[in-house]
C-alpha cells in the first residue's frame, strides 16, 4: 500500500469525488489559485477549473451560506475554512441553517454538503488560532462531526461525507497534515458514525478522536513497554459516537481513559463517560479519567503552551491512575 | 390562487404593465388586475384570520403578519416563471401564499398540524414548498440572504437563466450576512433580486434609529449593483421594477437590490401592537390611506374594470378560502410522537 501524508490522502478523496459526480465543488478562501492554504487542495484548479474550485472573499459566514443554498437545489457543496477557528464567523450558518434546514422543511430540504478544514490546536499560534471545536459541533442535531486521524481514514472518511446527504463538519487536524500512513488505492469509504479499534489489549480502554489517536497510540506503545497493553478506541465520528465499540471495550478492560484535545467542560469526553456509566456501569473497576487541554485559552509561551496541552506523558499518568498503579 | 402569469409572457425585458402597452391585449390587462387584487386580498383575508387564531391560541410562537406589504408579493410572484426560486424571511405567509403554496398547507402549519408544509415542524416563520421551488422561510434577521446568493450560483454553475428572488426586510441590511452575499452576488454575477421590504421598522427600531444612511438602495452602489426605490403600495410599480431585475438577471446575471417602500399595518408580530410603544396611531391611520389593495382597486374603479359587487365577491372568495383554510387546519391531526425524531438526519447507505 502506498504511504500518502494525510494531507495528500485527502486530496486524493477530493479528487476522486469531483470526478465521480459533477454536482460537487470546492469552495473557500485561497482554495484555487493559491491551490491551498495548507495545500490540500494543490493542482485542484488546474484540473478542474474554476467553477468546480473557487477562491471566495475573507467572509465565512457568507460562503457557508452560498453553500448552503447550492444544496438546496441539488449541488453538493464542500467549504473549506481556512481553519475552524475563523468558522465560528459561520456559525450561523452551519448551525441555524445547514444543520435544521431538513427538520425545520418537515423533510423537503436535505444538505448534501461539507464543510472542512484545520481544526485543533497548533504551535505557538496563541489564543484565536489554536483551539477544537469539536464539542460544540457535535451539540447541534442534524449534523454529522468527522475526526479522521490518520491518512487512511482521513480519505475513506472524507468520500463518505461528501457522499452523506446531510451536512458532515469535517474536523481535519491541523498538526497531521504531514503525518503519513499508508493509505489503499482508488475508490474505498469509511462509514460514518462506526468506531476502529486501533490497537488492543486488555489493561485499559483509551478512547480518543483527531489529532490524540495518535497521542493514544503513542501511549499504548510506551505502556507496552512496560507490560501494559490496552486497547485504543478511535472514534473517527464524534457525532454520531459508537457507543457499542466503547463498551466493547470497556466491558473487556473494565477501565477507560478519555483523551481530547479540547477543554473540559461539556466537551466530547464528557459525552463518552457519560455513556461508559449508562453501558458499563457493573464492568467498571475505576472511575473513568479524562485527558483534555487546560481550561485556560491557549497561551503563546512555549512552556505555558505545553503546559495546556493533553500529551502523552498525561495520557500514561492517567492509565496508571485508573490502574490504581499511581 | 397563484397570481403567476404564464412564462411565455414573463421572459420578455421590462415590464410596462401599467401603462397596459407591454404588448399584452386590454383584455388581459383587465385580468392580470383582477388576478393581482385576488392574491392580494387572499393573503389579507387569510393573514386577519391568522390573528385571530392567535388569539384564540390555535397558532402559537411568534407570528409575523405581513397585512400592508401585499402588493410586494403578490407583485413580485406575477413575473417569476414557476422555475425561477425564492428565499425569504419570518414575514413569510403572503409570500408563500402568493407564490402558489395552498392557504390549507399554510394555515395547518401554522396550527402546528400534520399536514402543514413542513408537517408543523416549522411553523410560522418557516414555510417551504419545494415543488414551488420556494425555499424558505427563514428566522435569523439577514442570515438567508447568502442562500439566496448560493441559490445564483448553482443556477449560473448549471447554466440555467432561472433567477433567485430574496426578500428582507431594511433591518437586514446591516447585518454582515447581507453585505458579504451582496459582495459575492455582484462579484461572481449571480442571477439573484435582492428585495428590501423597507417597512420602516426592525422589530420597534424605527430606521432612523438603527441605519445610518437611509437610502438603503445606496447600499448597493458598494457592490456595483444597481438599485431602485418603488413605491411598494402599488403593485405595478413593483411589476415593473422586478421586470427590470428580472431580465437583468436573466440575460446578463446581473443582481440587482430594489427596495420596496412600503408600511406594516400590524405590529412587528403578534406580540405587539399596531401602534403604541415606537409609533403613533395617527402615523400608523396616514400609511393606511395607501393601503396596496385600496390603490389598486382605485385603479380599477377608475378603469370602471370592477363593476359594483364585484370587488364584494371577490371580497367573499377570499375570505371563504381563508375559513376553508381555517377549517382544513383544524382538523387535521397533530403530527404523531414519532415525528419527534423523523428528518433529524436523511437515511443515507455511507
Amino acid at each position: 500500500m502506498p504511504v500518502l501524508t494525510y494531507r495528500d490522502a485527502l486530496r486524493e478523496a477530493l479528487r476522486e469525488e469531483l470526478i465521480r459526480d459533477d454536482r460537487v465543488f470546492l469552495m473557500g478562501e485561497e482554495v484555487a489559485q493559491y491551490n491551498g492554504a495548507y495545500k490540500v487542495s494543490k493542482g485542484l484548479l488546474d484540473e478542474f477549473g474554476p467553477m468546480r474550485i473557487v477562491d471566495t472573499p475573507i467572509t465565512e459566514l457568507g460562503f457557508a451560506g452560498v453553500g448552503i443554498g447550492s444544496a438546496m437545489v441539488g449541488l453538493r457543496p464542500i467549504i473549506e475554512f481556512m481553519t475552524w477557528n475563523f468558522a465560528l464567523l459561520a456559525i450561523d450558518q452551519v448551525v441555524n441553517a445547514a444543520a435544521k434546514m431538513l427538520y425545520m422543511s418537515g423533510g423537503q430540504f436535505p444538505m448534501p454538503m461539507v464543510f472542512r478544514g484545520p481544526n485543533g490546536s497548533a504551535l505557538q499560534l496563541s489564543a484565536q488560532h489554536s483551539q477544537a471545536w469539536e464539542s460544540w459541533l457535535a451539540h447541534i442535531p442534524g449534523l454529522k462531526v468527522v475526526t479522521p486521524g490518520t491518512p487512511a481514514d482521513a480519505k475513506g472518511l472524507l468520500k463518505s461525507a461528501i457522499r452523506d446527504d446531510n451536512p458532515v463538519v469535517f474536523l481535519e487536524g491541523e498538526m497531521l497534515y504531514n503525518t503519513k500512513g499508508e493509505v489503499p488505492q482508488g475508490d474505498y469509504t469509511i462509514p460514518l458514525g462506526k468506531a476502529d479499534l486501533k490497537r488492543e489489549g486488555d489493561a485499559c480502554t483509551i478512547v480518543a478522536h483527531g489529532k490524540m489517536v495518535l497521542v493514544a497510540l503513542q501511549v499504548a506503545d510506551a505502556l507496552a513497554k512496560e507490560g501494559i497493553a490496552v486497547d485504543v478506541v478511535d472514534l473517527r465520528t464524534v457525532r454520531p459516537i459508537d457507543i457499542e465499540a466503547i463498551a466493547t471495550s470497556v466491558r473487556k478492560t473494565n477501565r477507560a481513559v478519555v483523551l481530547e484535545e479540547g477543554w473540559e467542560i461539556c466537551g466530547v469526553g464528557a459525552q463518552v463517560v457519560d455513556f461508559i456509566q449508562r453501558e458499563c456501569f457493573d464492568d467498571l473497576d475505576s472511575p473513568v479519567l479524562r485527558v483534555h487541554q487546560e481550561d485556560v485559552p491557549m497561551p503563546y509561551a512555549k512552556n505555558l503552551e505545553r503546559a495546556a496541552k493533553p500529551d502523552a506523558p498525561k495520557a500514561i499518568a492517567a492509565v496508571k491512575k485508573v490502574m490504581y498503579l499511581a | 390562487m397563484t397570481t403567476q402569469v404564464p412564462p411565455d409572457t414573463q421572459t420578455q425585458a421590462p415590464s410596462t404593465a401599467s401603462a397596459g402597452n407591454n404588448g399584452q391585449p386590454a383584455d388581459d390587462q383587465a385580468s392580470l388586475r383582477k388576478d393581482l387584487l385576488r392574491s392580494m386580498l387572499i393573503q389579507r383575508r387569510f393573514e386577519e384570520r391568522c390573528a385571530e387564531a392567535y388569539a384564540l391560541g390555535k397558532i402559537g410562537g411568534f407570528c409575523h403578519l405581513y397585512i400592508g406589504q401585499e402588493a410586494i408579493s403578490a407583485g413580485t410572484m406575477s413575473m417569476l416563471r414557476p422555475d425561477d426560486y425564492v428565499v425569504t424571511s419570518y414575514r413569510d405567509h403572503g409570500q408563500a401564499i402568493a407564490r402558489g403554496m395552498s392557504p390549507r398547507s399554510v394555515m395547518a402549519e401554522l396550527f402546528g398540524r400534520q399536514d402543514g408544509c413542513s408537517g408543523g415542524k416549522g411553523g410560522s416563520m418557516h414555510l417551504f414548498d419545494k415543488s414551488l421551488n420556494f425555499l424558505g422561510g427563514h428566522g435569523i434577521v439577514g442570515g438567508h440572504v447568502p442562500l439566496a446568493a448560493g441559490v445564483g450560483w448553482a443556477i449560473k454553475y448549471r447554466g440555467g437563466d432561472q433567477v433567485c428572488v430574496c426578500f428582507f426586510g431594511e433591518a437586514a441590511v446591516n447585518i454582515g450576512a447581507f453585505h458579504e452575499a451582496l459582495n459575492m452576488a455582484s462579484l461572481w454575477k449571480l442571477p439573484c433580486v435582492f428585495i428590501i421590504e423597507n417597512n420602516r421598522y426592525g422589530m420597534g427600531t424605527e430606521i432612523s434609529r438603527a441605519t445610518a444612511n437611509e437610502d438603503v438602495t445606496a447600499r448597493g452602489a458598494a457592490y456595483r449593483m444597481p438599485g431602485e426605490s418603488v413605491d411598494a403600495q402599488d403593485v405595478f410599480a413593483v411589476r415593473d421594477a422586478v421586470g427590470r431585475a428580472l431580465h437583468l438577471a436573466r440575460t446578463q446575471r446581473q443582481p440587482t437590490l430594489l427596495e420596496m417602500r412600503t408600511y406594516r399595518f400590524m405590529g412587528h408580530s403578534m406580540s405587539d401592537a399596531a401602534s403604541g410603544t415606537y409609533r403613533t396611531k395617527e402615523e400608523l391611520e396616514e400609511n393606511m390611506k395607501r393601503d396596496p389593495i385600496l390603490v389598486l382597486r382605485e385603479k380599477m374603479h377608475a378603469g370602471g374594470e370592477l363593476p359594483d359587487g364585484e370587488l364584494k365577491k371577490m371580497d367573499d372568495e377570499a375570505k371563504a378560502i381563508a375559513q376553508d383554510a381555517w377549517d382544513f387546519a383544524d382538523k387535521s391531526p397533530e403530527p404523531p410522537l414519532s415525528e419527534l425524531w423523523e428528518d433529524v438526519l436523511v437515511d443515507t447507505t455511507s
